[in-house]
Order: structure tokens, then C-alpha cells, then sequence
């Protein structure tokens, strides 16, 4: 183990930020679930107890007949916030002071930063890049996540659980939320962080950086695999699979789609639109694991190749 | 008696017998009492400030402790007003809202004033902008510390943006009718992103230039805009008219390219980030306030949607 090299990734300044994800992100995760499961708990007794539903405040936070519903900003909520700005300042103070911001040397266009990095929020789309091409990794997956989100609202047509936490009334949505966030976004940009290296090459924490490190992997092409040499049949065999991950993948979505009775309920209120919508997004997303599966298995460069763009 | 009562008259000045004259201490005094009466009253407004036309003019309700003053105490100020007057009991407690969307947005004003702070001492032009860096951190008293703050400020918002996000998607906050919030929030996230990111190139530095280098040759590849695009070369785009060219403008980072960023940075994104923060807030009010936590609404209980 050279522990001094993880020293260097991990004390790095602009990595601090990361640092502090990896334990501030599973922090969130459990205080957030913790209260889901909590609600779950209330929904399951009102559900079994129509009684009480009619008469119980249906929140788990504590309750007392009298009690007013509202309280006045001033003070309740401002102290609050005034304690946090406090807090946060303090922070920010003691980092700055202890912790100066990088600097290195002036811009040089003829020597090469090696690794070159992206500011720590964009690594995940730059370790995407591994995977695609640039067309897709740095143009259509930013797009198709920004848009997927914008799109959240409008195709989740579960009207449970609106302003409280819950997993019950919400699997679908939560998980595949987290796995977008968690696994797509936030693990790709700790691997781009603490696991890349000089050219941007794969090495383990505490894994020495070798500059002069070849790697001689020779990544191959899904028609090379099938002995394919020449166009058109180059992209007609991408196209077929292609078309066929589509296929398979849109069935196992509409499957999971209405796996349960409560899931076909909401997929009951969903307008073709909506579905198609979610179908499309989904479908893309699972692209991208699945892409990673197939190069760090079978060593798959491209898919499907045409003269004009390659997946 | 004519006589005697012009002596007596303190008034006359001018009298030929000087005895018959209260001394001049007690002249002065008769003189400067209006003066007295005038700054005992001051003074009893300053006291009791609270009545004065300064204070009314500025304070537009009184003090004491009613339900009507904590009330006006948030309306009647510009900078608490984005608050209701009051709010839902539950919702003040840390656990619910985690306080992440209110921390984005101090973190925005502590960004925005070591910002300005910043480019007083900064030019962006070749050459001079890394010799601003030095200077600034070596030199400027507590320059160091600005250029840290603004830094590690701009890491921290990205951090509160992200979890805020996280929060609201776990609450499922962004359902009916808070929808088009959401859509807002996510550019507005995006624009977080953005502003981080057009700051990184500012210092002009190894960092920040190979940085921007990796992340705008991405936009060669922009499909049809890019140069080196599906469709890009097929419509004649070349590396001299496409979409990074537009960024950079240029073909490389270079001084353009940090004109281009800075006015990016300091003046375009904050601007429109801006406006988009106002729609934010206003519509959290609007749509009913923060959303919760709402009671809990059972699956036995869902409605028809409506057709």
C-alpha cells in the first residue's frame, strides 16, 4: 500500500469538496431514510386502522391537541437560520484560513497536466468519456440529464407522497432517483477522482500513480467480435443490436413499470406521452452501466459503428 | 413708576443705571431657556426614540411583543419578507428541510461579495491575470483569505445545490403544483455548475486551463454544431465556426477565452441566476409555501386523476 499516494488524492485542496461528499451524501441518505421509514411505519398502522386514520394529525412528528398548526417566522424560523449562516460562515472561515485554494503554474498550452482533470462536479461526465464518445458523453447525457430531470414532475403521475418523506408509497421513483444520483453521478465522480490516474488510467486507492504505466489493452469493435469486415453490414449489425437493447431493455422497464399492483395503478393514470417519456429516459440511463459492463467485461470499444458517429 | 418699570425690564439693553440690572448670568439664562426647553424636549426624544419622526420613518411598527409586531416584524422588511409570516410548525425543524436551499443562497451572497472584493484586483487579460493571483494572495492584506473564501464557497454551494435537490426529490416536493419550481431549480443548478465552472479558468493556470481545455473540446463534438460532430463536417462546420469557437472564442484558450469566461462569470450567469433565483422564491411562495411535512395521504384515499 503506498499511503502516502492516497494522501496526496485525498489532501489535494480542490478534493476536499469530494471528501466531505463521502461523508456527507450517505449521511443524508440515512437521516432522509430514516424518517421515510418512519412515515411507512404511520402508513401501514392508518392503513390497517381506518379508525384512527380519521382522527390521527398523520404526521410523525409530535403532536398535541392545541397545538397551533403555524408558528411565527419571527423568531422560530429565522433564529434557525441565522444559527445556520453562523455555522456555515464559521466553516467557511476556519477552511480558508487553514486550507489555501490551488494554485498552480501559469497556463503552459505546450506542457500537458497529466492527469488532466475536470473541476470535481463534472468528473462523472468525464469518466463517461472513457465509455463514449464526446458526442455522447459530453453533449447528449448532460442533456438527457438535464432534461430527464426538468421531465421528473410530469411523468411521475403518483400522487403519494407529496411534502413527507416515504419509500413505501414511492419505490420506484426513489430508487431509480438514487441510482441515478448515487451510483451514475456521485460514484463515477469519486472513481474519477480517487481511482484515475496518469492517463487517466485505473488505479486502486493506495495503488502508486506510475507515470510511465502502459496498459496494452486491445479493445475491440461488437462486429470485429463477429468477424464482420465491411460496410454496410458493419452498421446493420450495430443497428440490430442496438435495436435489440432497446427492445429487451424497454420490456424489462415496462416490467418493472408495473411490477407491483400499486405500480400498475399509477401506470393506469400515466398518459402515452408520459410513458414513452419515462420508456426513452429510462432506456438511456441503463445504457450507461450496461455500456460500462460490456467494456470492463468484454473489452467492447463500439457497439455500432457508421461512417458517421459510433455508439 | 414709568421709570421703575423700564429699569425692571430685562429687555431694554440700553438702561443708565446699571444696578437696577439682573446680573448677567441671569440674563444669559433668561436668554438660552427657550434653547434649554428645546434640547430637554430632544432629549426626551431620544430617550423615547421610538416616537421620533426618524425612527417611524424607518420602522414602520412598534416593538412590543404581540402576535401583529412578530408578524410585521417579516412584512415590512425587504430582506425577510420572502418569508411568510408564518409557517408550518413542523417545517422549522432541521430534519425535514435539512435548511440546504437557504444555505445555496447564503453561500450565493458570501460568493457575490468576495467576488466583487476579487475583481478589484483582477484583470483578465494574458499574463497579467496569474500576476494578479500572486499578487492578491501574497500581498493584498487578507487577499489570501478572500480568494479562499470565494473558492471553497463556490465547492460548498455546489454541495448544498446538490443535497437540496436530493432533499426535495426525497420529500416529493416537486409534485402538483410545484412542478415548474422544480424545473427552475434545475437550471438553476445547472447555472451553479456553470458559474463554478467558468471560475476555475479565471487564475489562469495550469489548472484551470487544462480544465476548460478538456471540458470545452467536448463541444467539438456537439452533434451537428461541432466540428468534429455526427453531421458536424456534413454541414460545413469547421473548427473556425462552431459551438466551441463561440465558447472560446477561438480555436484555442486563450486570451479570448478568459475575456469570454470572466464576462460569463461575473456579469451574464450571476444576472440571469439572478431573475431565476426571484422566480424561485416567489413561486415557493406562491405555490403554497414550502411543502411540508404534510400529513400523510393513504393509498386507500388516491383519487381518479382528473381527464
Amino acid at each position: 500500500m503506498d499511503w502516502h499516494q492516497l494522501w496526496v488524492i485525498v489532501s489535494a485542496p480542490d478534493n476536499i469538496p469530494i471528501v466531505a461528499i463521502v461523508f456527507l451524501v450517505p449521511f443524508f441518505v440515512w437521516y432522509g431514510f430514516r424518517q421515510s421509514f418512519a412515515t411507512d411505519r404511520l402508513i401501514a398502522k392508518l392503513e390497517g386502522d381506518p379508525k384512527l386514520a380519521k382522527v390521527h394529525h398523520r404526521k410523525i412528528e409530535p403532536y398535541r391537541e392545541g397545538w397551533e398548526q403555524k408558528v411565527h417566522v419571527w423568531p422560530y424560523l429565522l433564529r434557525v437560520e441565522l444559527l445556520a449562516t453562523i455555522i456555515v460562515t464559521v466553516i467557511l472561515m476556519v477552511w480558508s484560513i487553514t486550507v489555501n485554494a490551488p494554485l498552480e503554474e501559469p497556463a503552459n498550452p505546450n506542457l500537458t497536466m497529466n492527469p488532466s482533470k475536470a473541476p470535481w462536479y463534472f468528473l462523472g461526465l468525464q469518466e463517461i468519456l472513457v465509455y463514449f464518445d464526446p458526442w455522447i458523453a459530453g453533449v447528449l447525457m448532460p442533456t438527457l440529464i438535464i432534461v430527464g430531470l426538468i421531465a421528473i414532475p410530469y411523468i411521475d403521475t403518483n400522487p403519494l407522497g407529496n411534502g413527507y418523506y416515504t419509500f413505501r408509497q414511492r419505490k420506484f421513483a426513489i430508487l431509480t432517483f438514487c441510482f441515478g444520483f448515487l451510483i451514475l453521478w456521485l460514484l463515477l465522480v469519486l472513481i474519477g477522482t480517487f481511482i484515475r490516474g496518469p492517463g487517466w488510467m485505473w488505479f486502486w486507492p493506495g495503488e502508486t500513480w506510475d507515470h510511465h504505466r502502459l496498459i496494452f489493452e486491445t479493445n475491440v469493435d461488437f462486429h470485429e467480435m463477429l468477424g464482420i469486415k465491411s460496410q454496410p453490414w458493419i452498421g446493420l449489425v450495430g443497428f440490430l443490436a442496438v435495436g435489440l437493447y432497446v427492445v429487451v431493455f424497454g420490456f424489462l422497464t415496462h416490467k418493472l413499470i408495473v411490477w407491483t399492483e400499486f405500480n400498475r395503478k399509477i401506470y393506469a393514470r400515466m398518459t402515452l406521452l408520459q410513458y414513452l417519456t419515462l420508456q426513452t429516459l429510462l432506456v438511456s440511463m441503463w445504457a450507461l452501466p450496461l455500456k460500462i459492463a460490456l467494456r470492463q467485461l468484454f473489452r467492447i470499444k463500439y457497439v455500432w459503428v457508421t461512417p458517421w458517429f459510433s455508439i | 413708576m414709568a421709570d421703575e418699570e423700564k429699569v425692571k425690564d430685562p429687555e431694554v439693553e440700553e438702561t443708565p443705571s446699571g444696578e437696577s440690572r439682573p446680573p448677567l448670568i441671569k440674563r444669559l439664562q433668561v436668554t438660552l431657556q427657550p434653547f434649554v426647553d428645546k434640547g430637554k424636549e430632544d432629549w426626551n426624544a431620544v430617550r423615547d426614540h421610538k416616537r421620533t419622526q426618524l425612527w417611524k420613518s424607518v420602522f414602520r411598527h412598534k416593538l412590543d411583543d404581540t402576535p401583529r409586531n412578530r408578524a410585521l416584524a417579516v412584512l415590512t422588511n425587504v430582506f425577510l419578507h420572502l418569508h411568510p409570516a408564518k409557517v408550518n410548525r413542523d417545517a422549522v425543524r432541521f430534519r425535514f428541510t435539512w435548511g440546504m436551499g437557504g444555505l445555496s443562497l447564503y453561500l450565493f451572497i458570501v460568493l457575490t461579495i468576495t467576488g466583487v472584493f476579487l475583481m478589484f484586483y483582477y484583470h483578465p487579460t494574458k499574463g497579467q491575470a496569474y500576476a494578479d493571483i500572486m499578487y492578491l494572495h501574497n500581498d493584498v492584506p487578507f487577499g489570501g483569505l478572500l480568494r479562499n473564501m470565494h473558492r471553497w464557497a463556490a465547492h460548498l454551494m455546489i454541495i448544498t445545490v446538490w443535497l437540496h435537490m436530493f432533499r426535495v426529490f426525497l420529500t416529493g416536493s416537486y409534485k402538483t403544483p410545484r412542478e415548474f419550481n422544480w424545473m427552475v431549480g434545475v437550471i438553476l443548478l445547472v447555472l451553479t455548475s456553470l458559474l463554478s465552472f467558468t471560475g476555475y479558468l479565471l487564475p489562469d493556470d495550469q489548472l484551470g486551463f487544462w480544465a476548460v481545455t478538456v471540458g470545452t473540446n467536448m463541444a467539438r463534438a456537439t452533434p451537428l454544431l461541432g466540428h468534429e460532430g455526427p453531421f458536424g463536417p456534413e454541414l460545413g462546420i469547421t473548427a473556425y465556426n462552431d459551438v466551441r469557437f463561440a465558447l472560446l472564442g477561438g480555436s484555442i484558450v486563450d486570451s479570448n477565452a478568459l475575456l469570454r469566461a470572466y464576462i460569463w462569470h461575473c456579469i451574464a450567469i450571476p444576472l440571469i441566476l439572478s431573475v431565476l433565483l426571484a422566480v424561485h422564491f416567489w413561486r415557493v411562495r406562491k405555490d403554497g409555501s414550502i411543502s411540508g411535512p404534510s400529513p400523510v395521504m393513504l393509498e386507500s384515499e388516491m383519487k381518479r386523476p382528473r381527464k
